[in-house]
């Protein structure tokens, strides 16, 4: 038996009642397997952010099917898809999202207070995957005093703790200078070299490029 | 079930961590915090300041206000002439006692002329001593709770019977030298031979008595004719002594009650109430004032923090935070703020009436009752503060907030 796609997408719309009123994704139809990394490429307002929403359960299509890890997700109740987005799904974002105020390790734990992990093996599972991003040594750092590259390894470090089947990065690289960029790059590229399932939306071609798969979105029409 | 339930554990929040998270998001603001803690503080504290007093008050005038004063009730004959003939009517003893409420009475009056009282017959070097002589009726000594250290008190017999006898107060016993009564010792009161039967050593009214010597007032009648400025002493139940003060004067003397004057203690239910109306109310509504500030206060802060952190509050759904959990953390946020203005508030209070009974030398008293709910009003406060802010929050959805 093998093993269902990760994210497996049929005829999936979304659309927006506005006003004025924007058809944002048109049934779209995308399977990404176990250990694919792939892009999703398309200018400022193609449907990019919505599509990602979708994929990472924090909207609801109009039509279509949709189906995470071969579990349909139509069907399911709130408390349910959000179970399946907080344990399976690790999110990037552009703008990372830290809470600025806490440490680093703080940051990193919070992805667990909601997955039921003990609080005494937190920071311990924490500590470990800041290591796999290399900012051990920051751990005890306020998140607002962080450079932008440091900050969004932290964001990685956060969505990996739960271990997910599928990492979802929306421009993860927005907010970088060219070297961090590539630094930021290279870590997801490492993390998909070891598996991790990786779907990455950006307007920039040179980031898309990075993929083994890249998939063009235009107006809401996936190609 | 459906197969997602099998398969992937619902997420959950337990306590101790909504607890962390809600301080770790105050404390990321603590100047607005401590600024929105200020109006819940100072509504508790008045809480606790004015039930605090109120109790401490209380306590001060039942403290005075023994069970002793409460039960006590003084009949005086108003005339000062004396040509009118005794006030009191021979069975006035018995007219009092058979009134509602009344344990004993007995009417006293003390005897100017009786001269020295001496243990052996007067004789020129050895007048005796200058001993206060009291003329009683035989209820007299229980009215005034007369404990005897030796021998008995009269009773209405030797009374009738005008028997030469007396009852030595501790005091007098001692300046006459009589400890022993066994052998029925012998005083003289001006010259005449009077038997002492007992000795009292200690009486919760009237403490005069313990210096003197009493004689029963039949006795007394016929030996120095009748006296002047005679009062009557009731000792009546709890609750009791008004009544019976507004019943005597008739009882004794239905024809003429103008005669006499009572003395009954002041009702305690009128002083009490009198401390109520004059600071409790203003106070108390004070009070609510503030905690309704404080609320407003702490409803304002909350929502302004959820509308501050959109961003977060999706990401913390993007985490697997279900609607009730975010609503969960900042109903605890506004809880914890309403918590600590209660805690502090309640600290204030206490030091507030500890601080006012030190001045008025007073025992600062604390009902359990008012103070342990104290803080917890407080809380109260904050998360009913915190209903509006936090259904807010629920509302915000995921996608839209961290699109920001
Ligand atoms: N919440 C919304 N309400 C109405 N229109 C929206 C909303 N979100 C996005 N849109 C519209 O949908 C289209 C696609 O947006 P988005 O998915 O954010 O594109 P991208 O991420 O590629 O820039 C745009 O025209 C945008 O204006
Ligand atoms: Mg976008």
């Amino acid at each position: 038996m093998t093993a269902p796609p990760v994210v497996e997408f049929a005829r999936v719309t979304r659309s927006y009642p506005g006003p004025p009123p924007v058809l944002a994704l048109r049934e779209a139809d995308l399977t990404v397997a176990a250990g694919e990394y792939v892009s999703v490429t398309g200018p400022s307002g193609s449907g990019k952010s919505t599509f990602l929403n979708l994929v990472g359960l924090l909207d609801r299509p109009d039509g279509g099917v949709y189906r995470l890890d071969g579990i349909d997700t139509a069907a399911l109740p709130d408390a349910d898809r959000t179970a399946l987005r907080g344990r399976r799904i690790g999110f990037v974002f552009q703008s990372f999202h830290l809470l600025r105020h806490r440490s680093v390790l703080e940051n990193v734990k919070l992805a667990m207070i909601y997955t039921a992990v003990s609080r005494r093996a937190r920071t311990g599972l924490a500590l470990e995957t800041l290591d796999r991003v290399g900012l051990t040594q920051r751990a005890y750092a306020r998140a607002g005093h962080l450079s932008g590259g440091e900050a969004q390894r932290v964001a990685i470090a956060r969505a990996l703790v739960n271990r997910p089947s599928l990492l979802l990065c929306d421009e993860p690289t927005g907010n970088l200078d060219s070297a961090n960029a590539a630094a930021v790059l290279a870590l997801i590229g490492e993390l998909n070299g070891a598996g991790l399932t990786v779907l990455m939306v950006t307007h920039d071609q040179q980031v898309a490029a990075r993929a083994y798969r890249s998939v063009l979105i235009k107006d809401g029409v996936l190609r | 079930m459906s197969r997602a339930k099998r398969m992937v554990p619902a997420t959950r929040l337990s306590p101790l961590d909504v607890i962390d998270e809600a301080v770790a998001g105050m404390l990321a603001r603590p100047g607005r915090a401590a600024l929105t803690v200020l109006g819940t503080l100072l509504g508790v504290a008045a809480f606790v300041t004015v039930l605090g007093l109120t109790t401490t008050v209380e306590g001060q005038i039942s403290n005075r206000f023994t069970a002793l004063v409460a039960t006590e009730v003084i009949v005086q004959d108003t005339a000062d002439r004396s040509d009118d003939g005794p006030a009191f009517p021979d069975d006035a003893e018995r007219r009092l006692t058979a009134l509602n409420g009344v344990h004993s009475a007995g009417v006293v009056w003390e005897v100017t002329d009786a001269g020295p009282l001496g243990a052996r017959r007067p004789t020129a070097p050895e007048p005796g001593e200058d001993v206060k002589v009291l003329a009683a009726s035989p209820g007299y000594l229980r009215a005034i709770h007369a404990r005897l250290a030796a021998g008995r008190i009269f009773d209405p017999w030797h009374d009738a019977e005008h028997q030469r006898v007396v009852v030595l107060g501790s005091g007098a016993a001692g300046r006459l030298g009589v400890t022993w009564i066994d052998e029925q010792p012998a005083v003289f009161i001006g010259g005449t031979p009077f038997t002492v039967i007992g000795i009292v050593d200690d009486v919760d009214r009237e403490a005069g008595t313990l210096l003197g010597a009493v004689v029963p007032a039949g006795t007394a009648e016929a030996v120095w004719g009748a006296g002047t400025g005679a009062r009557a002493i009731i000792d009546t139940e709890i609750g009791a002594a008004r009544q019976v003060g507004d019943e005597a004067p008739l009882a004794l003397r239905p024809e003429d009650p103008g005669r006499f004057r009572t003395v009954t203690p002041p009702d305690p239910r009128q002083l009490r109430e009198g401390v109520d109306t004059d600071l409790g109310t203003l106070f108390l509504a004070l009070a609510a004032v503030c905690l309704l500030i404080g609320a407003v206060g702490i409803a304002n802060t909350t929502l302004v923090a959820v509308l501050e952190r959109v961003g977060e509050i999706g990401l913390r759904r993007a985490l697997g935070a279900r609607r009730r959990h975010v609503a969960a953390h900042f109903l605890a946020e506004s809880g914890t703020l309403g918590l600590i203005g209660g805690l502090i508030g309640t600290s204030v209070g206490v030091a507030a009436v500890v601080a006012v009974a030190f001045f008025r030398e007073w025992t600062p008293i604390l009902q359990p009752a008012t103070v342990l709910p104290a803080p917890l009003v407080g809380a109260l406060t904050g998360l009913v503060a915190g209903l509006y802010p936090a259904w807010r929050a629920t509302r915000i959805e995921p996608a839209d907030a961290l699109r920001r």
